[in-house]
């Protein structure tokens, strides 16, 4: 009942007459070219620039950055990371970008692939690409990479591959589009800078309910 | 919410002699309009951005059937369920129908004005279902069974010593005065309650036609924690959110943020659409959308309908001089400041919110922040019409305007009368050209000087210049 009142009050409110094939062309052509709006000049850099951007702007969202050469210096690095912390757990997804990591020098790290727990430390998640605009990773959920690996760990290190950063938003939806075959994931995550709140006065205190620290391994060479 | 935005007056002028609500003003007034400032000074093409928002959301509006039809359409092919609400009434029953069916005991919520604007903790309560809030600001009001009093930032009128009272209250704690123990506290309660809810509900910021996906943009990662680990995934919208395409959206997320609390991007911008996938190992088995109208669908095709632009960033009440000295809770309902005096006329009937639309200076300031340009004086301006038209426009007002027309309608009148009171009010103010004390005008004249004219009249500048 409720959906045919609300649209007879929408499209007498609009005046729409018998005729609407106008209207609705030009909705189906809007929705079919995707086109983009104004992009602002700083999200269209070169690469290089766009690299550099993109990591200015992370760490000015209170990421902390660590610039590895190989992907292959990765694990060696979370190890480092996690134990400077004191931290001995790490949860992993099941990422192919994740898969055949060296960790045998990290004898005393326990690594688990599984979706993340209330409880768990640390986390390790492949980003699908960064976004220069605003230092943002965007992931996704999928059979390997369980979105709770994003939000209930206390740590959140995420690895991103320099070669995926891209310059605006828009070319982050291109690339999710061509990479899912047109569907969406069930969540798409944009992740600026880890959790925060300033609702006690305004006040900003880091880590609210998501990660408290986000950690960003960018791999320079791939 | 209990309805009080016709004691508007009593209540700001309780508002402006609280000084612990000043003090929690303050914090607003000293923190958002200068981070706005810097943020949109670091971005060119801001203007341009909101020209084109302006416009997309002119072309939306003139095509809202359809692309709402698109998005039902796409949520549908995802896997997951849309319902429409014409009333407060019909979401609210809708909702706890979806909780009953999955036999939910427990909800958890991320922050959304339209589950406030609908009343549903109280019902979901009244019904057996618990709610519990996870946004910090809007968990610290549960604790006190407050409300918003502002959509950005729910809690800004409690000081540190308020939250601390409460949560020691609550959380039998010893008492902290420092909010970064307080916040930790939050996080334990409430990492309980995450994992263990039977149901999650959140809002949306848009709503994407394209894909059928819906968006929440918040910096506490609550939100996603509340729509990831329960069963059921509720959104609860308002059908204007609707946007063509994920390019489209980003157009407004681009302007979202620095207007709100002048950051560039928020933490967590995150998309859902539909349940998890077959595959997946974590995410909602069901996804629900609840479209909101209660009132909306009137507006279109009426002189209220640029105020569908609105994205709720909270802009207009951030720089607003009346919101600033008295409050959101002011307003008496749940959208204060100035797009709460358009919306909440809309919402709960000029009768009761008559106040509200003329509890403003315009200043104009409001206009000139708003990332889709909504000519918010104008749309006030509106309601004084229709307040007037119906009568509701209290006696004195109306004698007076009433005396004000009749001098209006007979010029000559009317000038000698304005020549003799500029005349009369430079005597008044003397060599300092300032009134102390004025008949009538005490409500000025109490708390600073008036100041006196200064030279001639309009008309008599007028005719000197023509002659």
């Amino acid at each position: 009942m409720s959906r045919a009142e609300i649209f007879n009050r929408i499209r007498t409110g609009l005046r729409i007459g018998a005729d609407d094939r106008q209207r609705q062309e030009t909705v189906q052509q809007r929705l079919q070219a995707r086109a983009a709006n104004l992009i602002p000049q700083r999200a269209q850099l070169p690469q290089a620039a766009c690299i550099q951007l993109f990591i200015e702007m992370a760490i000015e969202s209170a990421a902390e950055l660590i610039e590895l050469r190989h992907r292959n210096e990765l694990s060696a690095a979370v190890e480092h990371w996690l134990s400077e912390n004191g931290i001995s757990q790490l949860v992993l997804a099941r990422e192919e970008n994740l898969q055949n990591l060296d960790w045998s020098a990290s004898s005393s790290l326990v690594r688990e692939e599984r979706v993340a727990q209330a409880g768990d430390e640390a986390s390790l998640t492949n980003a699908f690409c960064g976004i220069a605009e605003t230092g943002t990773l965007m992931l996704h959920s999928g059979p390997d990479s369980p979105t709770t690996l994003n939000f209930l760990p206390d740590n959140h290190l995420v690895a991103l591959s320099a070669s995926s950063i891209v310059g605006a938003y828009e070319e982050a939806w291109q690339q999710l589009r061509a990479a899912s075959g047109g569907e969406m994931p069930r969540t798409v995550n944009m992740i600026t800078g880890p959790s925060r709140s300033a609702d006690i006065e305004q006040k900003l205190q880091m880590g609210a309910h998501g990660p408290r620290r986000l950690a960003i391994f960018l791999i320079r060479d791939e | 919410m209990e309805i009080r935005s016709q004691e508007f007056k009593k209540s700001a002028h309780i508002a402006l002699h609280d000084a612990k609500l000043q003090r929690a003003l303050g914090n607003l007034k000293a923190g958002f309009p200068g981070k706005r400032a810097a943020a949109v000074a670091r971005l060119p093409e801001f203007d341009a951005l909101r020209d084109q928002a302006r416009d997309l959301k002119n072309h939306i509006i003139e095509h809202l059937d359809l692309y709402l039809e698109e998005f039902e359409k796409n949520v549908i092919a995802q896997g997951g369920t849309v319902h429409w609400c014409r009333t407060a009434e019909d979401a609210r029953k809708t909702i706890l129908e979806i909780c009953r069916a999955q036999d939910a005991k427990t909800v958890t919520k991320g922050k959304s004005m339209v589950t406030e604007e609908i009343a549903l903790n109280e019902y979901l309560e009244a019904n057996g279902v618990t709610p519990v809030e996870t946004d910090l600001g809007e968990y610290i009001l549960q604790l006190r069974n407050d409300h918003p009093s502002h959509i950005v930032a729910p809690a800004i009128h409690l000081t540190l010593d308020d939250v601390a009272e409460a949560f020691h209250e609550h959380h039998k704690r010893p008492k902290s005065d420092d909010p970064a123990v307080l916040m930790q506290e939050a996080r334990e309660m409430l990492r309980k309650q995450f994992v263990s809810a039977d149901v999650g509900i959140t809002g949306a910021n848009f709503l994407i036609a394209e894909t059928g996906s819906t968006i929440i943009c918040t910096n506490e990662g609550n939100g996603d924690l509340t729509q990831t680990l329960p069963k059921t995934h509720i959104v609860v919208s308002s059908i204007e959110k609707v946007v063509p395409t994920l390019e489209d959206m980003t157009l407004f997320l681009r302007l979202l943020a620095r207007s709100a609390t002048g950051q560039e991007f928020t933490v967590y911008n995150t998309l859902s659409t539909g349940p998890r996938r077959q595959a997946d190992r974590d995410g909602p088995e069901n996804f629900h959308v609840v479209l909101v109208d209660n009132g909306r669908s009137d507006m279109v095709g009426t002189e209220f309908q640029e105020m569908l632009r609105c994205i709720r960033c909270s802009a207009c009440m951030n720089h607003c001089p009346v919101y600033g000295a008295v409050g959101g809770q002011t307003y008496g309902w749940v959208y204060p400041g100035p797009m709460g005096s358009v919306l909440t006329p809309q919402m709960i009937g000029i009768e009761n919110a008559g106040l509200l639309p003329n509890a403003s200076t315009f200043c104009g300031k409001c206009e000139e922040v708003c990332p889709v340009r909504i000519p918010l004086p104008k749309l006030m301006r509106h309601w004084r019409d229709k307040e007037w038209e119906k009568h509701l426009t209290p006696a004195a007002a109306r004698s007076g305007i009433g005396i004000w027309a009749f001098f209006a309608k007979r010029p000559a009148l009317y000038r000698m009368l304005s020549w003799s009171s500029n005349l009369f009010l430079r005597l008044v103010g003397g060599k300092r050209g300032r009134i102390r004390k004025l008949p009538l005008a005490g409500g000025w004249t109490d708390f600073r000087d008036m100041p006196a004219p200064s030279g001639k009249t309009f008309m008599q500048q007028w005719q000197e210049r023509k002659s």
